[in-house]
């Protein structure tokens, strides 16, 4: 095995070791009560912000496109896994909660990706920031049609239309508008929140070091190089963008099951900025980094919380500390050097080529 | 070793359209045709009425003084622009509104004069991308590492290698692209396009940085290709130690036309290339 594929062996080994590590963790904690409800509550966003946390990187990290609008696929993909799973247990009187999940989740990814695909196809053809300005608007188109979507369900009919609810009477309403999905029933479970995060590693960290990943990173690196050797530009950002956005439609599939209520006001540019943060924090390409920083911002304003009027602030500065940490160079020499004995333990002895 | 012994005395001959290809390729269908081509930028004509025949195994120049246009007729024949005027037929298809990944699917792959590696990514996984038509998987047999992924991944990593090996860049293969010193992204750039399957090369100042040593060894090194690949080679350069020593034939420009084509002796002995390119002769000038 050569030295570069040792190292990326390691890096995936350690990347699925702290996500592994941290869920046997906190199970054995939920397990014998140790753990203090905040927490508890939080498990389950933590998985889905992972999920939106790396997805987003494959977009931004590995193909080198901006996009401003993934909170956009997370809201395409919770409203979804909210209609396909209240009409599986009104209208089919489906009980079985797992299954219920599994379908809503699988339907929310797919029409998430649709919607990616919707997306991807103008943009992804045109070069510079486009994607940019269009997932932006995205987002907000998103939330606006929601806003003004009625789903409901009578017997075994689904009922849908715009604007006016319009709906005949013993209707049960799934999306009822700006009032979001209401009594979506909590069916999520931090085990499936697991399983995702797993599923998105695999995917990601498979799909970088294979053929395609590698044609994504060359499209980043040299766009006109990259279609001198015969790569087709436009496939593979296709290949990375829609992925993400399925990836995406399943973190808020289950995020959405995972609340009584749903409003198309939690998906806002807001959060999509929120993930960003999560991304550029982490590392630009570094899953790992990814996974650590979504944890660690996720549950940080719950710790602040004691702070109250001062948690925002607090946020701020802790965010540009962390920055200014990250692109020191002085303080990336040291922490090298201090890391280097570990290093070598890993590299078999053999220094490190710069 | 001298430069005349390396061009082996190729004999030229002249074929319709006022171009000459080496006797060795008349049999065989010329890897480029390119006639009347042409593009204008906003009225500026670049290149305009550019002919050319490269035969099948042949080593051409493409010379001329800067901003001659060189590189444009390059980015005519990879289709990075659409000519405005004439065509390029590339193993005898027009290659008329195709784009650049359809161009270098027909067999043209090139190098960059300002280097144009995957910084980012590492000698072997550039070589790959060079491979990436040559050896093919799916994305979900990537993502589930189905057998074919496996088989695949050893082929690339071997044939990388073998064709790093052209260069004796095997021990490079797991450094950073962008961290190689500069003659040898040069020659990365050229693995990769070779990497390819190309029947023809074109070579974007490929000495360029080089000292006179490497320069040598890229001499040998091209006709090395040449001979073991047996594919045709375009190259533009401004080393004319390289051009005259290795070129059979060679194509002048300037000011985005050709000025003169022919051996290297005949363009040597070329008056107008002289004023042209080498400047006016000393007793002329006076």
């Amino acid at each position: 095995m050569t030295k570069a594929k040792r190292k990326r062996l390691i890096y995936n080994i350690v990347t699925f070791a702290v996500v592994i590590g941290a869920y046997i963790i906190m199970q054995t904690m939920i397990a014998n009560g140790s753990i203090t409800r905040a927490l508890k509550g939080q498990l389950i966003p933590i998985c889905c912000w992972i999920v939106m946390a790396v997805s987003l990187n494959l977009v931004i990290g590995i193909s080198g496109e901006l996009s401003l609008g993934h909170a956009g696929f997370m809201s395409v993909g919770a409203f979804t896994g909210a209609v396909v799973s209240g009409y599986l247990l009104h209208a089919l009187g489906m009980e079985n909660e797992g299954l219920r999940l599994f379908i809503s989740v699988t339907a929310g990814g797919i029409t998430a990706g649709i919607a990616g695909v919707i997306i991807g196809v103008p943009v992804l053809r045109l070069r510079g920031d486009y994607l940019a300005i269009v997932t932006l608007a995205f987002g907000e188109i998103i939330r606006n049609i929601v806003n003004v979507t009625y789903i409901g369900v009578n017997g075994s009919d689904l009922i849908f239309s715009f604007l006016n609810k319009n709906a005949p009477e013993g209707t049960r309403m799934l999306v009822d508008g700006a009032s979001g999905a209401v009594k979506v029933g909590k069916i999520s479970t931090f085990t499936a929140g697991f399983i995702l995060v797993m599923i998105t590693l695999v995917v990601v960290l498979n799909l970088v070091n294979s053929r395609s990943g590698r044609a994504i990173k060359a499209i980043r690196d040299n766009r006109i190089a990259a279609e001198s050797m015969g790569v087709p530009v436009t496939k593979y950002k296709m290949m990375a963008f829609v992925t993400a956005a399925v990836l995406a439609g399943m973190a808020g599939a289950i995020y959405g099951l995972n609340s009584s209520t749903v409003v198309p006001g939690q998906f806002t540019f807001n959060q999509s900025i929120n993930v960003l943060v999560f991304v550029v924090l982490g590392g630009l390409g570094n899953v790992l980094g990814s996974v650590i920083s979504a944890t660690l911002l996720t549950v940080l304003p719950e710790v602040l919380r004691a702070f109250a009027d001062y948690r925002m602030l607090v946020y701020a500065v802790v965010l540009i500390l962390v920055m200014i940490f990250t692109n020191n160079p002085a303080i990336r020499a040291l922490t090298d050097r201090m890391l280097a004995p570990v290093k070598r333990l890993f590299t078999g002895g053999k220094e490190e080529a710069a | 070793m001298t430069g005349q012994k390396r061009r082996s005395d190729t004999i030229m001959v002249p074929v319709p359209s006022y171009a000459i290809v080496p006797e060795r390729d008349l049999g065989s269908q010329p890897v480029l045709e390119a006639s009347h081509l042409g593009i204008e930028f906003g009225g500026l004509k670049a290149v305009e009425d550019f002919n050319m025949i490269i035969g099948r195994t042949e080593i051409a120049g493409l010379i001329g003084p800067n901003g001659a246009g060189k590189t444009t007729v390059f980015n005519l024949l990879t289709k990075v622009y659409e000519p405005t005027t004439g065509t390029v037929l590339i193993n005898g298809k027009d290659t008329h509104g195709m784009n650049i990944v359809q161009a270098s699917r027909l067999g043209i792959a090139r190098t960059f004069q300002n280097i144009r590696l995957f910084g980012n990514m590492s000698v072997e996984d550039n070589v790959a991308i060079g491979l990436h038509n040559q050896i093919r998987y799916n994305m979900v047999e990537g993502i589930l590492r189905l057998p074919r992924y496996w088989g695949a991944e050893r082929r690339l990593h071997r044939e990388a290698l073998e064709l790093l090996s052209i260069f004796d860049m095997q021990k490079l293969a797991d450094v950073r692209a962008g961290s190689l010193p500069y003659g040898a992204q040069r020659r990365l750039e050229i693995v990769r396009a070779l990497a390819t399957n190309p029947s023809l090369l074109l070579l974007d100042e490929p000495a360029a940085g080089m000292n006179p040593h490497e320069t040598e060894e890229l001499m040998d090194n091209i006709i090395k290709i040449r001979d073991q690949f047996q594919i045709a080679i375009m190259l533009i350069e401004h080393d004319m130690n390289l051009v005259m020593g290795i070129c059979e034939g060679i194509c002048v420009l300037n000011y985005g036309r050709i000025i003169a084509k022919g051996t290297a002796e005949e363009i040597q002995n070329n008056p107008v290339v002289v004023e042209a390119y080498l400047g006016k002769r000393k007793e002329e000038a006076r």
